[in-house]
């Protein structure tokens, strides 16, 4: 695992790709002080630059106070005391409704949800309910309420609403989401899908280390609310060279870590350690992968997708959230309209089932390494 | 300001305004409904459909009730007024209720910290028979705890979580309550399905998630579910089954039955919104639920400083209009006093009752959590001896003759045995069979899950390595 990330790093440094100029011009890895870091250590070292560089920023939620369950806050309440590093009360809805109302005021709120599965609570305060309508429960706008109102309908309209007088950019939500090989129902969750369906919020999930810190820089400096999903079975085992200084990896970007011609995969998080094994498997039996880490779902990368797309006439994508309604749909009918005449294949999805995450039977839920390279040898067969 | 409320004309403009502001009849009736203090039922004044009518009563009773006060000099109860919602007297005086009493809602409790029973207490008698089961099931529920936690050590199980220190809670308010009355667990409360004849062994399957366990194996261990034993199915959501449980409660009352829904929580639970929202529709619905309140201290690292700033969870239930007791949850009897008549009034009332347990969390918050990272050892060694739940009882026990040292022995020798032979057992009994991963989702699988049943079915064959060999397919 540690290898693969580290040929992710050494990846970023190598020039003359076709994408060139989509590839990330960041600092060169073994040229500034690197340190090996995990994932909740980058994290945490992302946080501790974000709160150093602007004295009002805040970071809260359950638990942040002694570092956290998973322990991406540690030592930040030391450091810059507890009126801005601290536990809130057992509520989502609140933990995300007064950092909206942080935010609003100028600062920047980085909120923590200590489990994605527990986020829906919050979901109301990203999407709002027009104050005139009235108890009516036919209206999807209702029903949302009673599916976590702060996000959905505060967070992502504060600034459309009012014309621009006001917003909440400063708001970074941030989530451990994705299985972990034990967490059943409530500790295995993929949300994301939920959340690209909102206009007015970013949607953000890194795949290492090295870009967590730097995604998650940008997601805190950037004017917009952002959803920060962070890959928690990563949390310990993923470890790379993360440089120690503080910088940023663009929003809407994605990345092409693996070139090829044959195929195009697309994923995100920690589903993408899973397709570069496919795609070392498939490239013994002679298919040429090119791999692509979306990073920000919303508003995600088009161009870059479309770009490789065009060149190898297949795609493929990948994620752990059940297939039906999954991000996945809206990538693939994107490219279809974008690539209709250059597809070779029918777009392919290999992502989780249409159940609840299921406990004994995660490993048969899962898209699994030899489900993904069954699917790109039957993409490529077509 | 005074003056001008004494003018009879000023008067009439007032209640003019406010009159004509109310809706239909129905709406005004709702809001004249006077109800006594203290429960009794609610008297509802007769309201004459004429609007004209209305108003004119209400001015007698606005003008009779203004010329009653002109005798004396008081200030207070210048003038009644009906705003929706009732009738209220004003004061001339700028007056903020306090944040909080200036004492603290008192702690009720029948044993001592030493077990011994307090003069004057008042508890509800129990049995010999029903005494011993309490006892022998609080030390059962510490020592299934004891071996299950120590089986997630060995990597036996992936996961735990122990309701050490809570054992009077568990199975005092158990004891209580009829097998009738339906449960809406937190996922600290294993002790009610003991009481109620869950069997070890079905605790283990559920904790392995094996072909036996009657989740299907589908949740992490500690989601237990009966509805043999009227036990809703445990969802690591926090307070979500709080509003759930007023709904069924609802139920309950509308067929009439001789039942209540009751509902466990923590003292972090009881900031979620869910909470708000359950206790609310309670008193509204008039529904027969009990909320009990586990406030043990602590949400994993979050003391209650950082949870609320009100005397605990008891005093909230005056602000939904609910009848409230605080309770020392470590003292069994007394827990099962204020159960045991909370679920009288409940269903006799068709009322809504808040029971805050005060308690400690002796264990960490699961087997994934080390609470000497946020808390000091010596202040849950403290609780742990001082004010333990089971050695409190067992004294008062014993004190009638109803235990002892042998009893003591022969039952935790019993019980090892009992829990080594279930784990052993399920540990070796098969998983749930691959099908029922796509049971259940609907009542009948659609479409679309059949056909990622047989995908899954042929990435199976063609990988058999992936996939556990214990699941059969």
């Amino acid at each position: 695992m540690a290898s693969l990330l580290g040929r992710f790093c050494r990846k970023l440094v190598v020039p003359g790709s076709a994408h060139g100029s989509r590839m990330i011009s960041t600092t060169a890895c073994d040229s500034e002080a690197v340190k090996s870091l995990n994932l909740y250590s980058a994290i945490n070292q992302a946080l501790h630059i974000a709160l150093e560089t602007d004295p009002r920023s805040y970071v809260f939620g359950e638990d942040v106070g002694f570092g956290g369950v998973f322990r991406c806050t540690t030592g930040l309440a030391e450091r810059f005391g507890k009126n801005r590093v601290f536990n809130t009360p057992l509520c989502e809805q609140g933990i995300v409704g007064f950092g909206i109302g942080l935010a609003a005021m100028g600062n920047r709120a980085v909120v923590e949800i200590q489990f994605a599965d527990y986020i829906y609570p919050a979901f109301d305060q990203v999407k709002r309910v027009f104050p005139t309508l009235e108890f009516d429960f036919s209206t999807a706008e209702f029903l949302i309420r009673g599916f976590n109102s702060q996000i959905v309908n505060e967070a992502a309209k504060f600034r459309y609403r009012s014309g621009n007088q006001f917003n909440c950019g400063g708001l970074t939500i941030r989530a451990p989401y994705g299985a972990v090989g034990h967490g059943g129902h409530y500790h295995s969750q993929s949300p994301e899908a939920f959340f690209c369906h909102v206009p007015g919020i970013k949607v953000v999930i890194p795949r290492s280390p090295r870009e967590a810190k730097g995604l998650l820089l940008s997601s805190i400096r950037d004017p917009n609310p952002v959803v920060f999903f962070e890959p928690k079975w990563l949390y310990r085992q993923a470890v790379e060279e993360v440089p120690e200084h503080d910088y940023m990896i663009p929003l809407s970007q994605a990345e092409v870590i693996r070139e090829g011609n044959d195929i195009t995969l697309v994923g995100w998080g920690a589903q993408l350690t899973v397709m570069e094994q496919a795609c070392l498997d498939a490239e013994k039996e002679g298919i040429s992968c090119e791999l692509i880490d979306l990073k920000t779902l919303l508003p995600w990368d088009k161009e870059t997708v479309e770009a490789s797309v065009k060149k190898t006439g297949r795609l493929l994508i990948s994620h752990e959230a059940p297939v039906t309604g999954g991000f996945g749909a809206e990538i693939s009918a994107t490219i279809l309209e974008r690539c209709f005449l250059k597809l070779e294949a029918p777009v392919s999805r290999v992502c989780g089932l249409d159940t609840p995450f299921p406990l004994v039977f995660e490993p048969f839920y899962m898209p699994t390494k030899n489900k993904i390279l069954d699917a790109i040898k039957s993409t490529v067969n077509y | 300001m005074a003056q001008h409320l004494k003018s009879s004309k000023s008067t009439f403009l007032n209640v003019l305004r406010h009159s004509l502001a109310f809706g239909s009849p129905s709406h005004a009736s709702r809001h004249l409904r006077q109800k006594l203090p203290h429960g009794g039922p609610p008297s509802i004044k007769k309201v004459s459909p004429n609007p004209l009518t209305r108003l004119c009563n209400t001015m007698v009773d606005t003008l009779s009730s203004s010329h009653e006060d002109t005798n004396n000099e008081s200030f207070t109860n210048i003038q009644v007024m009906d705003f929706p919602g009732g009738k209220v007297s004003f004061t001339p005086e700028i007056h903020f209720i306090s944040e909080s009493n200036e004492e603290r809602v008192p702690c009720y409790r029948v044993l001592d910290d030493n077990g011994q029973q307090l003069p004057n207490s008042q508890f509800v008698p129990v049995s010999k028979e029903i005494a011993v089961k309490m006892y022998s099931d609080m030390v059962t529920l510490q020592m299934m705890d004891n071996i299950f936690y120590e089986a997630q050590r060995q990597g036996r199980l992936s996961f735990y979580a122990t309701a050490y220190g809570e054992e009077a809670i568990n199975i005092a308010s158990a004891a209580a309550l009829s097998p009738d009355d339906v449960i809406f667990p937190q996922y600290r409360e294993p002790g009610v399905l003991l009481w109620r004849g869950f069997t070890l062994q079905e605790f283990a399957n559920q904790c392995f998630g094996n072909k036996s366990d009657y989740g299907k194996g589908r949740q992490m261990p500690v989601h237990y579910g009966s509805n043999k034993l009227n036990y809703f199915t445990v969802s690591a959501t926090i307070a979500t089954q709080l509003p759930n449980a007023v709904g069924a409660a609802y139920s309950l009352k509308m067929d009439g039955k001789d039942a209540c829904a009751v509902t466990f929580f923590g003292d972090g639970g009881s900031s979620e919104g869910d909470f708000h929202a359950a206790m609310n529709f309670a008193a509204v619905m008039e529904a027969p639920v009990l909320f009990i309140c586990r406030n043990n201290g602590w949400a994993i690292s979050t003391p209650t400083s950082d949870q609320f700033r009100s005397d605990g969870v008891v005093v909230k239930g005056r602000a939904y209009g609910i009848r409230s007791i605080r309770v020392d949850g470590n003292d069994a009897l007394a827990m099962y006093s204020a159960v045991h008549e909370a679920r009288e009034m409940a269903i006799r009332e068709h009322r809504p009752i808040l029971i805050e347990a005060l308690t400690y969390r002796v264990g960490h918050h699961s087997t994934s959590d080390d609470s000497t990272r946020y808390r000091s050892a010596d202040e849950i060694e403290w609780w742990n001896k001082a004010r333990n739940p089971l050695s409190r009882f067992r004294t008062w026990v014993e004190s009638n003759g109803w235990w002892s040292d042998e009893a003591e022995s022969d039952l935790r020798s019993r019980i090892k045995k009992e829990m080594l032979e279930a784990i052993r057992v399920a540990e070796k009994t098969e998983k749930p069979n691959l099908n029922h991963m796509f049971s259940d989702v609907y009542d009948v699988p659609p479409l679309n899950l059949r056909e990622q049943e047989l995908l899954v079915r042929q990435a199976i064959k063609s990988h058999p390595q992936d996939y556990p060999s214990d699941v059969p397919l």
